[in-house]
């Protein structure tokens, strides 16, 4: 243990404030990591109920339960809370959490602006899903908002647009403290090239962030003064064209991609050396790998638009700039596997989850190369098959690495193990539904089956029925995390070490199990020996 | 410590401002590639004078298709007088329209063209078009409306057919039938 940390805890106990004004007024990047945290929690609940809502209708063919515009809600809400509820400050706040403590820093950069970026996201979801009380209920286009069709929305439109406002100035925000704080307020000695991984990928997403974001903004704002205020962006008869939106909308769409899958990676390649006992393969191919997968994630988007009647030299350029992601995004992947060959590796909760991302994404990654290819996406297009795909990269991918990253941290955070045992439950359960859930998409997608569709042809029935019942299973099962983080903040479990895990390295690792409210007030000095894994 | 962090948050502040004109930047820019590369089949206008100057290709034939529509929103009929017609390359063209107005009231509309192929508009230019102005028809009104058009003479050899399209959007903002494009009808009752 260094010296800071001695001296930190001596200060713990006087400087904590107490009561709602902790949180309400929090400048500190712990409590507003957890805040960040349990905010994404709630939501994932809340986005999750919507997909089993989904998957209920979708149990039978014919209508059942929900009718069709508000099936059209839950779909596009679903997706909208997931992206922007969930996964978004789910990143941000281990980013929060971990950043500062990674890299010798005493906080984030700007706390009370870090404080701000977090209490706006309450707000935008309140607007956002107070849409559902609305005349003309909740947004039913496509989280995607193509015009001209989200153009009829109801009541709830400027509601719609003004939530994106406010959690794109969220995470703007967020993205602007990462980065002065990385730039800043590393220790002495704790070189970028020394950083740990973690920190890196996040430093290259709060750069996407901060670049595509401002566009989508813009793309919102154009929709929103087109409906209002008689401007014709996207509106043929006044000149403009509907498919401008599209373009203007995946610049930001690719790149938002990898600013959710970014943070899971970096977070994966913290836990996979640590249980395999080995230190990472190839940190500086990795480092440069996630720069160029950023980089090159400007000049994909119109993949996403093959179908809509492109040039063939445009449809080529982004097919091979598409399969160009492939080739950085294969070094990750091998440097994860080549990182566990011959480790001595054990297969705790963690390590699972890691390993989880590892396969699941690949499939996910792999699919994804199949619609790169034009010619073939026309089959795929719109279909079940994009569905398996983006979940396959969005669940086990970003969300199982956002697990992993909570299992992994969890005792440093709360000072206690985790139930080992309840965590292999999580894993193991979660594990086959979720491919139980997501595999038989692929079938019923090359079968012909539409997406965002409430009834479908009895030919895909069965599948349907499986999938739902994988989708229910999967969903159940998120409560044993809920259980395990609830046991561990109420100090139910074995007193966790400073350095948790055997084979882990890191400067967050020389703090006490859990760490004063104020760490490295006095910066630790960082060598080639207590440098990342 | 904490000046110099300011300072780089005030850098990436702007950068964020710059990527959000970036936004708005990307509209003339896709109208400027749409145009350079004549793939958005946007139509294009030239003078009197430029497309007298273009040679006529007597030995081509290329059918010129009219395709007519109306907005749902608003209540006139619009028909091309000639389904379609064959043309030279390089050959002065006229197309006959015909609209009527079937309600009540004078109403303004805009016609607005695209063609297709989409690599063929880049070669169809206008010299006169009731699309270039709004146009008015009184209650009940009917009224012929022309085009003269010409396909360029280095239209590629493959495209032998080609469609011009139009359709009709209301103009008028008047409260009880307000409707414009694709916008959402509100009815205030």
């Amino acid at each position: 243990m260094s010296d800071a940390a001695v001296h930190d805890d001596h200060h713990d106990h006087d400087h904590k404030p107490t009561g709602i004004g902790r949180w309400l007024f929090s400048t500190n990047h712990k409590d507003i990591g957890t805040m960040y945290l349990v905010f994404s929690l709630f939501m994932f609940f809340v986005g999750g109920a919507m997909a089993m809502v989904i998957r209920a209708e979708l149990f039978q063919p014919g209508m059942q339960f929900v009718d069709p515009q508000f099936f059209n809600s839950m779909t596009t809400v679903h997706a909208l809370v997931m992206i922007f509820g969930a996964l978004m400050p789910a990143g941000v706040g281990l980013a929060n959490w971990m950043i500062p403590i990674m890299i010798g820093a005493p906080d984030m950069a700007m706390p009370r602006m870090n404080n701000m970026s977090f209490w706006i996201l309450p707000f935008a979801f309140t607007l956002l899903l107070s849409t559902f009380f609305m005349q003309g209920g909740a947004p039913a286009g496509g989280w995607t908002m193509y015009p001209p069709l989200v153009l009829q929305l109801g009541d709830g439109f400027p509601f719609l647009i003004f939530a994106v406002h406010f959690l794109g100035i969220s995470s703007i925000m967020g993205a602007i403290n990462i980065i002065a704080t990385v730039f800043n307020m590393r220790a002495p000695g704790m070189t970028f090239m020394r950083l740990p991984l973690f920190v890196w990928t996040w430093i290259i997403t709060a750069f996407l962030l901060i670049a595509s974001m401002p566009v989508l903004a813009g793309a919102v704002t154009m929709l929103l003064t087109d409906k209002f205020f008689g401007t014709a962006f996207f509106d043929a008869a006044g000149g403009g064209d509907p498919l401008l939106f599209q373009h203007v909308f995946w610049f930001f769409g690719h790149p938002e991609v990898y600013i959710l899958v970014l943070p899971s990676f970096g977070i994966i390649s913290q836990i996979i050396p640590t249980f395999a006992r080995k230190p990472l393969f190839g940190y500086a191919s990795m480092v440069y790998a996630t720069a160029s997968i950023a980089f090159l994630s400007f000049f994909v988007w119109a993949h996403h638009m093959f179908a809509v009647g492109m040039p063939l030299t445009g449809e080529l350029f982004f097919m091979y700039a598409t399969m160009a992601i492939a080739v950085p995004t294969g070094v990750k992947i091998f440097n994860w596997t080549a990182t566990m060959w011959k480790g001595s590796m054990t297969f705790e909760t963690p390590m699972l989850f890691s390993i989880g991302v590892l396969f699941m994404f690949s499939i996910g990654g792999f699919s994804g190369l199949m619609m790169g290819i034009t010619p073939v996406d026309f089959q795929y297009h719109d279909t079940y098959f994009i569905v398996a795909h983006f979940h396959y990269v969005i669940v086990p991918g970003i969300i199982y690495g956002v697990i992993a990253g909570v299992y992994y941290w969890l005792p440093k955070w709360t000072g206690v193990m985790y139930d080992e045992s309840l965590g292999k439950w999580h894993f193991w359960l979660s594990t086959i539904s979720v491919n139980v859930l997501f595999f038989p998409m692929h079938f019923i997608g090359l079968a012909g089956m539409p997406r965002r569709i409430p009834d479908y042809s009895t030919q895909f029935a069965d599948w349907n029925a499986i999938i739902s019942i994988g989708g229910f299973v999967f969903g159940l099962s998120q409560l044993i995390l809920v259980w395990v983080v609830i046991k561990c903040a109420r100090g139910d479990g074995e007193k966790a070490t400073d350095q948790v895990w055997e084979g882990a390295h890191g400067l967050e690792f020389t703090l006490p199990s859990p760490p004063p409210f104020h760490s490295f007030t006095t910066p630790p000095e960082v060598t080639d020996a207590t440098a990342h894994s | 410590m904490a000046k110099t962090a300011i300072g780089t948050a005030k850098q990436l502040s702007l950068f964020a401002i710059a990527m959000f004109g970036f936004g708005y930047a990307l509209v003339p820019l896709y109208s400027l590639v749409c145009e350079v590369t004549g793939i958005g089949g946007k139509t294009g206008v030239i003078s009197q004078a430029e497309a007298k100057a273009d040679e006529v290709d007597a030995d081509r034939l290329v059918t010129v298709e009219f395709d007519t529509n109306v907005d749902a929103a608003l209540p006139w009929s619009f028909k091309a007088a000639e389904f379609k017609m064959k043309i030279h390359p390089g050959q002065m063209s006229e197309a006959v329209f015909v609209v009527e107005n079937h309600s009540d009231k004078p109403i303004i509309g805009k016609a607005i063209p695209s063609v297709a192929p989409e690599l063929a508009s880049r070669f169809f230019n206008k010299t006169e078009c009731f699309c270039f102005t709004e146009q008015r028809l009184e209650a009940g009104e009917r009224k012929e409306m022309i085009v003269r058009f010409i396909v360029g003479s280095k239209l590629p050899d493959d495209i032998l057919v080609m469609t011009l399209s139009y359709k009709f959007f209301q103009m008028s903002d008047n409260a009880d039938v307000a409707i414009s494009g694709n916008k959402v009808v509100k009815t205030k009752s």
